[in-house]
């Protein structure tokens, strides 16, 4: 993210939920459905309030089942849309999801994660890590995955999802969590500057041109065969040109962290501490999850003794770090599902892993 | 320099309110901050609390366990929050509706305020108790200035209420007077 055209920009204080909605307004995003959940319904709220203000359009929907299908309807006329949703409402979207995946349809789909499974609860939560980078729904579908650990990045990264989507024509995901959602802090609403690209696919009324079509289903011998390979080919590209990640004190490190999101950030002050003590320990911070910054993390782990990866959930980043990596051996897990971790705590981490006694 | 405050009470005493205003204080005066409420069902009837971090530095975790300093309005939220209080902190608690005399530590630095019975009695409103507070709590521990909260209330304040802000001025600027007194 570029920091030089933001310093002219007046912080404004806001929490993580609110500053989505912000930046997908500024990203020219018009349209909002949704059904209420905590820890997310500042979005709906927020959404509620501003879209018709601005000749935008808020709907509750009967429920997510509904605002998925919903959404796939208006991104197939080639209009930025968004949804909200946490946990349960996400899995019911997962259907829906699959279908725009496959109908290759843009658009931003943002989970402020709770407790799971099942209703679980409002406490933060990266149980969800699996669902948002593995299985979009049924069938070979991804989902392009970012993860804000600030409420800059809540709003800087939802602008960025739309661009991705466009780009990608594929479902973008911030996920986020209960603590970067709710919590408030400065952020600088810098301006939107990208171009929305041209949509040749779009629905928008065939008069004097070819009718287009917009599908999922494809019936004909081979056809749906050739449909995977090319959606294959779009992954293939997306993990080339579309890793995002962050090194933070990685310089001289003998000691690594691997974690993302809200873990991440507690992580920094809890590697402040260790510095402190002489622990020389960083962070690599994936902010992309799909795709995972693979290379990035072999290349860190290479480099260092031990890893610890930290998790608000019991382990499931883990196994992708893990896939990055020959070296098994050096990996250290701690998870706390449904809590976040605090700096404490994953100091005592980086004390183990460093071997010193506590 | 970090400070890390817990505010706590009931629902509707408006301790969200006092941590937003500090917050956005801290912002307007260039400081790095974080603002962490409790949401959900908590809100409706129980304890609301929150969590004010300000810092010169990046803040990492927005929730504290040993937080440095409490704002306490209520009886319940002092059992819960002061056991893990950091010695040598500031501890402001409503006196009109918890008994200083419950505090059973000798290591914090106590600053009972009859924050209930002052907004009835001075301010016109037990609306304000939590302005007292913020006001005490900002003058002892010089985390903000006052004037930057005076200039900041109009943007928490919302429209309905906008009347009400002569009104909260005084409350805070009395909360920083006692404060004074008590140092």
């Amino acid at each position: 993210m570029t920091t030089s055209a933001a310093c002219a920009v007046k912080r404004i204080l806001a929490k993580g939920n609110e500053a989505v909605c912000h930046g997908a307004i500024a990203a020219g995003c018009r349209f909002y459905y949704g059904y209420p959940i905590t820890p997310q319904n500042d979005i709906p709220e927020y959404m509620a309030a501003q879209m018709p203000k601005i000749g935008g359009s808020f709907l509750q929907a009967e429920s997510e089942v509904a605002t998925i299908n919903m959404m796939l309807g208006t991104a197939s006329t080639g209009t930025r849309v968004m949804t909200s949703s946490s946990g349960p409402g996400i899995s019911l979207m997962q259907e829906g999801l699959s279908f725009m995946v496959g109908s290759q349809l843009p658009a931003v789909i943002v989970n402020i994660a709770r407790s799971g499974p099942g209703l679980g609860g409002i406490a933060p939560s990266q149980g969800d890590y699996f669902q948002a980078t593995k299985v979009a729904g049924h069938g070979d579908a991804h989902l392009i995955c970012l993860a804000p650990h600030s409420v800059q990045e809540m709003y800087s990264l939802t602008m960025l999802a739309f661009d991705l989507a466009d780009k990608y024509r594929n479902p973008v995901m911030i996920l986020g969590d209960a603590i970067i959602g709710q919590m408030k802090e400065p952020y600088e609403p810098t301006p939107y500057t990208s171009v929305v690209p041209e949509k040749p696919w779009a629905l928008t009324g065939a008069a004097g041109r070819a009718a287009r079509s917009v599908k999922s289903m494809f019936l004909k011998e081979g056809e749906i065969e050739a449909h995977n390979w090319k959606l294959l080919e779009k992954f293939r590209k997306i993990r080339e040109e579309e890793v995002r990640f962050e090194r933070y004190m990685i310089e001289g490190a003998k000691f690594l962290i691997v974690a993302f999101g809200t873990v991440a950030r507690v992580a920094k002050t809890s590697i402040q501490w260790a510095r402190s003590e002489g622990i020389p320990v960083g962070m690599l911070r994936p902010i992309s999850l799909f795709p995972f910054p693979e290379e990035q993390v072999r290349e860190a782990i290479e480099g260092v003794e031990k890893v610890l990866v930290a998790e608000m959930n019991t382990g499931q980043m883990v196994e992708d770090v893990q896939k990055s990596t020959p070296h098994h051996d050096k990996i250290r897990f701690f998870g706390k599902p449904c809590a976040m971790p605090t700096p404490d705590e994953i100091l005592a981490q980086i004390r183990l892993i460093a071997g010193v006694k506590q | 320099m970090t400070k890390d405050i817990i505010m706590a009470g009931f629902g509707g005493q408006g301790i969200l309110m006092i941590g937003n205003l500090l917050a956005l204080a801290a912002m307007e005066e260039g400081k790095n901050v974080t603002y962490m409420p409790s949401y959900g069902v908590e809100m409706r009837g129980g304890t609301a609390n929150c969590t004010v971090i300000v810092s010169d530095e990046e803040i990492g975790a927005p929730i504290v366990m040993k937080p440095a300093s409490l704002v306490i309005m209520n009886g319940p939220s002092l059992e819960r929050f002061l056991p893990n209080m950091r010695p040598g902190g500031e501890l402001v608690i409503n006196s009109s509706l918890v008994d200083a005399g419950r505090v059973n530590r000798t290591d914090v630095r106590l600053f009972p305020v009859a924050a209930d019975e002052i907004a009835r009695d001075k301010i016109g409103s037990r609306q304000m108790a939590s302005m007292i507070a913020l006001g005490a709590y900002v003058a002892i521990s010089g985390v903000v200035r006052i004037e930057t909260l005076v200039n900041c209330l109009p943007k928490v304040v919302s429209k309905k209420y906008e009347k009400l802000i002569p009104m909260n001025v005084n409350a805070l600027k009395e909360g920083s007077a006692l404060a004074g007194i008590h140092a």
